[in-house]
Parts: structure tokens; sequence; C-alpha cells
């Protein structure tokens, strides 16, 4: 197979070297993640992949990769069809990717690494000076400067990725995919990573760069094809469009969606966050001084491309991450010291993003989770012992006003369906009378029915119990729809700040979104209302 | 008590006790690097001890006992690879089982073959040769400690030697640390996990049956019902300690072998047994604890909820 990689050599610089035509994805659930997409990479191009984050951008370059199989369509290197069954193969045809989880064995060294799965060998001993003069050598020949004897734990994460991406040209890729290189890099790294893409580039080897950081796409490739919605919109030499453009191109128009709600009436402030940094565990920061506060009644949206801090923050907030600097005040009362219960208890509920890790038990019953964040409490006891049939009663009830279906109150979660298991997460979370709803991706992955039953929900609580409500949620006829005002997060800052939502439309939210713009400080800070 | 400690025969003591823990410690090392949680080297142990006896008794060939030795307690290995590896089934039971499997199991053959249920000294067995080192065993003091040991007690050392070879210089050492950190990106470069894991948890299965036969054919003159008696377990408590390094975990198997040492003597310095034997487990939970604590510090607080 190695004669393949040779193969690619004799293309000319220009010419199509890979060309995926027709790929269609549908996942085992029916989720259709690619349909017809187009996607062809030109020899000794950067080539960049755009689109927002359910775009389709990773299971095509999955397909590529071999990790997942396609229902149609096909894949030419070089004009000729292969197939492509596993990653293994894929690197046999001169593919290789650069996951965002580096694949590095962190105790090993840069050689060590580099040279795994064909190692040298000097009699029955591994050949450790070998494996260093190649490294070395493959480090020389594209001048990427690496210290073969360095163990990757002790590397900085943009150090790995250079180590991986060497790997890669080691083991004989031509054709590199780097899936979101730069999401884990610094400024400086970012630069010095662009500068040796350059290199790659002029030595004749084709580059796939997925991003959504327009800037960075306009910056480092040749041309660009963006995904919406598991489909290849278009693809255009990088001069033939701007930033704006793309930005349309990626966004789109949905359907607005219709939902009845009463007019706003806010009262005092339920929650005031102000100067809250945190820092992730590479030590860079998530998100950085943050100030906004949400009033009674009002349902503040948060819009933002994902990896942008609002997990964490949606994290901090409920107690599950540490304040590590700042202040969180829920009710006026710092929730600094508290404990989840203690938050709970002030009155903050939570509709996790992950769903089935802080969501839901899914091996226990529909009554057990809806109990799960009360039974401590008198009403729930009885000799001190859980009062089951009045928790059956209270299921029963919950499962009927949010109408879960279900084979009865003692069904384990996990036979459910997505859209009811998320039901039975807003039972609980949506009736342990909340000052403040963190609600996080609410209507994800579930069906239309119960993704309107729960934006109803969130209406009925903001309308009848003032409930303040943190929404984030990655579509954004949906932010649109249900929130009083809308703050954008970009770069782990508050970007902008739109009081009232009928002046906006998802155009210009996807500038604000993609850091085409930014209001300044006085307007974006607006939204801390002293 | 003290003076039993700094004496000529503590040390001899120390060497014969910690030889089959210098075995199983260095079975636990690979297991550990291969990532395999494995508690079965009780039960392997004690196939080999059998094994051992039955193939020299028979043959009346040492060389022949080793081989059986080392076959009984790799099938157990066998054994335990295939179910965790292949068939998926959990390694804490699976580990369990064959533990409970040797102890039966070998009283089973042993009763089918001699009548007896508690030993087999009706079997005429033989043991490994002890040695004397020339030169060595005139020097005073040093002579009487290192000298006229078992065979097998110098060959752990030489083990000792050859885990550490084998883990930091060879191939197969390096794939079996890349497999056991990070199956993914080992399987990324086209190494098959499991036929790694696999012949890690043989090679672990070897040196650990090699502490078996030392048990049956050295330490005693035949095999007795159950007595491995958690040597396997403190062998696992001994690479723990010494997180997988060879080195450090042939120093803690040596402490734990003091600590059995003190308590064969124990009686006559009025200290119950009770207390020394239980020494290397206590020693064991406080490198625990300590451990523990360390890496607790290294989790935020998210890690610590899941």
């Amino acid at each position: 197979m190695a004669i393949e990689k040779n193969y690619l050599d004799d293309i000319a610089i220009g010419e199509d070297i890979l060309s995926m035509q027709n790929i269609t994805k549908i996942y085992e659930n029916g989720f259709v993640a690619n349909k017809n997409v187009n996607f062809t990479v030109k020899k000794g191009e950067i080539h960049g992949l755009v689109g927002e984050n359910g775009a389709g951008k990773t299971t095509l370059m999955k397909v590529l990769f071999g990790q997942e199989i396609a229902e149609e369509g096909k894949v030419l290197l070089g004009g000729n069809e292969v197939n492509i069954s596993s990653p293994l193969v894929a690197l046999d045809y001169g593919i290789g990717m650069v996951h965002q989880h580096f694949m590095l064995v962190e105790s090993l060294s840069v050689a060590e690494n580099m040279v795994l799965g064909s190692e040298p060998t000097k009699g029955i001993s591994f050949d450790y000076q070998e494996a260093v003069r190649r490294a070395t050598e493959v480090s020389k020949k594209f001048d990427l400067e690496v210290n073969p004897k360095a163990l990757i734990r002790d590397l900085s994460v943009g150090y790995k990725q250079r180590v991986e991406i060497l790997k890669m040209l080691l083991h004989g890729a031509k054709i590199l995919l780097l899936d979101e290189p730069t999401a884990v890099l610094t400024p400086q790294e970012t630069k010095e990573l662009f500068i040796q893409l350059k290199h790659l580039k002029e030595k004749g080897y084709s580059i796939v760069f997925i991003s959504h950081k327009l800037n960075e796409v306009k910056e480092i490739c040749d041309r660009i094809t963006v995904l919406r919605n598991g489909q290849s919109i278009s693809t255009s030499d990088i001069n033939a469009v701007t930033e704006q453009d793309i930005s349309k191109m990626m966004v789109g128009r949905d359907v607005f969606l219709k939902i009845d709600k009463n007019e706003p009436s806010f009262g005092d402030d339920v929650l005031k966050v102000s100067n809250l940094s945190f820092k992730n565990k590479f030590g860079l920061y998530a998100f950085k001084d943050l100030n906004f506060t949400i009033r009674k009644g009002e349902i503040l949206g948060v819009a933002g491309v994902e990896g942008n801090g609002q997990s964490e923050l949606a994290d901090v907030l409920a107690g599950l991450e540490t304040i590590q600097d700042g202040e969180v005040m829920v009710n006026g009362r710092s929730i600094k010291d508290l404990t989840i219960r203690e938050i709970r208890e002030e009155g903050v509920a939570i509709i996790h993003e992950d769903r089935m890790t802080y969501g839901a038990s899914s091996t226990q019953s529909i009554k057990e989770n809806i109990l799960s964040d009360r039974f401590y409490k008198d009403e729930y006891k009885k000799h001190g012992f859980i009062n089951w049939k009045y928790v059956n009663e209270k299921a029963k009830e919950l499962i009927k006003s949010f109408s879960v279906k279900a084979d009865g109150y003692d069904a384990q979660v996990r036979t459910l369906s997505g859209g009811n298991i998320q039901k039975v997460v807003a039972a609980r979370e949506f009736t342990s009378n909340p000052k403040l709803l963190i609600a996080c991706q609410p209507t994800r992955g579930i069906d239309v029915g119960a993704a309107e039953l729960i934006r109803k929900k969130m209406i009925a609580l903001r309308d009848e119990e003032k409930t303040a409500t943190l929404l984030f949620s990655a579509d954004l006829a949906e932010l649109l729809s249900i929130s009083d005002g809308i703050i954008v997060m970009y770069g782990g800052r508050i970007t902008a700040y739109f009081p009232d939502v009928s002046e906006l439309n998802e155009e210009i939210l996807g500038e604000y979104m993609l850091g085409l713009k930014t209001q300044s400080l006085e307007v974006a800070g607006g939204v801390l209302v002293d | 008590m003290l003076d039993y400690i700094f004496s000529v025969n503590f040390i001899f003591a120390v060497i014969r006790m910690g030889t089959p823990l210098l075995f199983v410690g260095m079975a636990a090392v690979i297991g550990a690097k291969a990532n395999i949680l494995c508690i079965a080297y009780e039960g392997m142990m004690l196939f080999a001890a059998l094994g051992g006896v039955i193939g020299s008794a028979y043959s009346q060939n040492i060389f022949v006992g080793m081989i059986t030795g080392i076959l009984a307690g790799s099938i157990i290995a066998t054994i335990f690879a295939y179910f965790v590896l292949y068939l998926n089934t959990k390694p804490l039971l699976t580990g369990l089982a064959l533990n409970t499997f040797g102890t039966g199991g070998t009283v089973y053959i042993m009763y089918l073959l001699t009548g007896m249920k508690l030993d087999t000294s009706s079997l005429a067995s033989l043991q490994f040769p002890t040695v004397h080192i020339p030169i060595i065993k005139d020097i005073p003091f040093i002579g009487p400690m290192l000298s006229g040991h078992n065979f097998l007690s110098y060959l752990a050392f030489v083990v000792v030697i050859a885990v550490w070879y084998f883990i930091f210089k060879t191939k197969m050492g390096l794939r079996i640390r890349a497999v056991g950190e990070d199956p993914d990106a080992a399987a990324s470069v086209g190494i098959n996990v499991k036929k790694t894991k696999f012949i890690a948890m043989i090679i672990s299965g070897v040196i650990a049956s090699l502490g078996g036969l030392f048990m049956s054919m050295g330490y005693m003159p035949y095999f007795t019902n159950a007595m491995t008696a958690g040597r396997g377990f403190i062998g696992i408590a001994a690479q723990n300690l010494g997180r997988g390094n060879p080195i450090f975990t042939m120093i803690y198997t040596l402490v734990f072998g003091g600590a059995m040492a003190i308590g064969n003597t124990a009686q006559s310095f009025r200290l119950p047994s009770q207390f020394a034997s239980m020494t290397p487990y206590l020693v064991t939970l406080i490198g625990l604890v300590v451990i523990g604590s360390r890496n607790k510090k290294l989790k935020t607080k998210k890690q610590n909820i899941k």
C-alpha cells in the first residue's frame, strides 16, 4: 500500500489530490450528519472547512479518515476511487489526522512517540538512538524544531501539536487534516503554527484546516468550503469572499419560531456576576472578567460559538466548578463557599448540556430521577424513610404535566428517547421553584414536540414564577424567539449586549459570534444594570 | 528484637521471605504497565506450585518440574487474559474466580493424585538446589548473608533486572507501556492493543509462576493447601507502592519480606506473630493513603464529582 503514497507525489501542484463526492452519512439514530457533500482539495493548498457546530465538519473528516463509513458517495485520491475502512488504511493512503485530543503517550519521549508502530530495533532491544535520529531527521527536513528526547508530558500544547504533525509526516502523510488546531493554542502558538503550515504547503503538502474562526481562515487558507446543516454550501477562493460573506453562508437563515409570550416585567436582580474569570486545566482563560446581571422574570440568552467559555460559565454558576476569581451573587448572597445543595436551596436549577452525565441517572427510574434533588426534604419522608406512596403520586403528576412518554414512573430512564429524558430532567429542574434557571442547550438533539414543550415551560416559568433564566443555546432561532435580551460570548468575553431582541437577527448575531464585530466596552457593559 | 534485625540471620531471612514476593511484584509490574487489573496471581502461584511438585515427582527431573509448574501457572494467566480481553469480563471478578479456583482446584487435584487433602509430602518431589557462591561464601558477615540461598532467590534478582530491561529497553516493552497508558494513541499507529496486552499477561503469568515454584520447591519441600497465603496480593501492593518501577517495587517487596521475617520469629520475643503478619498490609494501607491524597490534589472539583 506504500505505493499509493508515492502515487500522490506524481500529482502536479494545483491538481486535485482528494475529492469526496456526494457523501451522505446517516447515524444510527437517524440523524443525517452529511447530505450529498462535495469536497475537493488540491495538491499544495490549505483548504479551510468552515461551519457552525453540528454543521457536519467533523463527520466529514471522520469519513475521510475511516472512523465512520459513509452510506453513500465515494472518495477519490489522485483520481482513483479508494475504500478507506479504518484510520490505518487512511494513514497508508497518506492521509494523516491531527486530532484536537492528541494521540500521544504522555510518559514517552518525543522520538518514541514518533516511531511508535514502526519501531527500529537492534538485536533484542529497541533502538532508541535510531528513533532519535529519525525524529531529528524529519524535524530538520520540515524545519519544525523539536527535542526528540523530551517527554511529552513536559511539553506545552503547541509543542505537542508540532510533535503530532511531525509524527504524521514521519508516517508518510501527504494530506494533513487539522481539526480546529487553534482551539487549544495561545495567540503566539497560533502564529507559529501558521508559519509551519505555510512551510508544509510550499513543500507540496495539502492541508485541510477545520475552523470557525474566520480571521484565521482568511489569513491561512487558499480556498474554503462552507458546510451548513450537513450540506456543502459552496467552495470558493479565499480572496473572492469577505468575512461577512462567509458568516452569512455559515449562519444562513432559519425559519423563526413563533412563541407566544407576555410583555416582560422585570423585578430585582437575581443573578449578579462581577469580574468572574476562570482558567481551564491547561491554564488558559476559559472566560475572563465577565460582568452581567439577570432580573426577575427575565430570560437572558447567551449566543456564541461553542468553546468560547459558555460551558465553563454554566458549570461555575451551578457550583460544579469552583469560583477562582470574581464574585457570583444569587439573591444577594455570594455562592462562593456554598455546596451544590446550598446553591440549589438558594433557588438555582440547571439543565446541564451533558444530559446523561449531569442531568439524569440512566439506570434509575423516572421517579428516582425526578426525586433526586429533593429526597432529603421532610415532605418526601415518613418516619425517616422515603415515602414512596407520596413520591409515586408526585411522579405521576409530573409525568403527566411534562407529557413524558414512558411505561410508568418505574421505567428506567435509559429506556426513554432523548426528548423524553430531557423532559424528565426538566420536570425535576422546573418544579424546584427555581429563582434562577441555567438552561444549557435545553433542546439540543431532541424531537420537535419535546423542544416545544420545554420552550413553553421556560416561558411559563418566566411569566408565572418570575424565574430569571440564563439560556445557552446554539440554536439562534430559539435564542431570538425566547430571550428578552442576548449577550454574545467570544474568546471568553462578553463582546456584545442586546437588551432588546426585536431589532436583532441571525446575521447580526453571527457577525458578533464569529468575532467580526465587537461592541465597545461601554455598550457591552450595559448589561450591568445598576 | 533489635539484635535480631541487625543480625546476619535476619538479612538472610529477608531474602528468603522476599523471593516469592519479588517474582509476584515483577509480574504485577508488567501487568500494571499494560494497565490490566489482575489479582489472579494467587491462583497462578498455587497452580504453578502444585504443577512443579507433580512434574518433578513423576519425572524425577527438576527441569521438567520447572516447566510443568510454569505451564500450570501460565494456563491460569491465559484464561484470565482471554476472558478479560476477548470476552470482556470484569477483571476483578475474573481474578477473584481464578483465585478461588486456585485454592479449591489444587486441593482437588492433590486429592486425586495422593488421596491427601493437606499436603503432597507423600510425593517424592524435588527441590531447587541451594547455591553456595565461591569466594563470597568465605567472606565473614557478607558470606552467610548472600551465599547459600535457593537457586530461585538468585533468579528473582536476575528477573528484576530482566523485567527492567524488557519494559524500558525493548520494542515490546515500549508497546506495552504505550498500550497501557493510551490505548487510543497506540491503536492510531497500528498497534494491536488486545494482542499486546495478551502477551504482557502471559509474560506476567510466567514470572508469577516462578514465585509459586519457590513456595513448594524451595521455601517448603512439598505443596500444602493454600500455601501462598496472600503473597500474590502483597506483590500487587509492592508494585503499587513502587509505582510500577521494577527497582522501587523490589525495595518494597524486601520491606514486606522483612516484615514477614520478623513475624516468623516474633513469638520468641513475646510479640504476637499476628501483629507482624499484619505489618505488610499496614504498610500498604499507609502507602496507598499517601499516594491517594497526592493524586487527589491533581484533580479538579468537577473530576472529583464524577
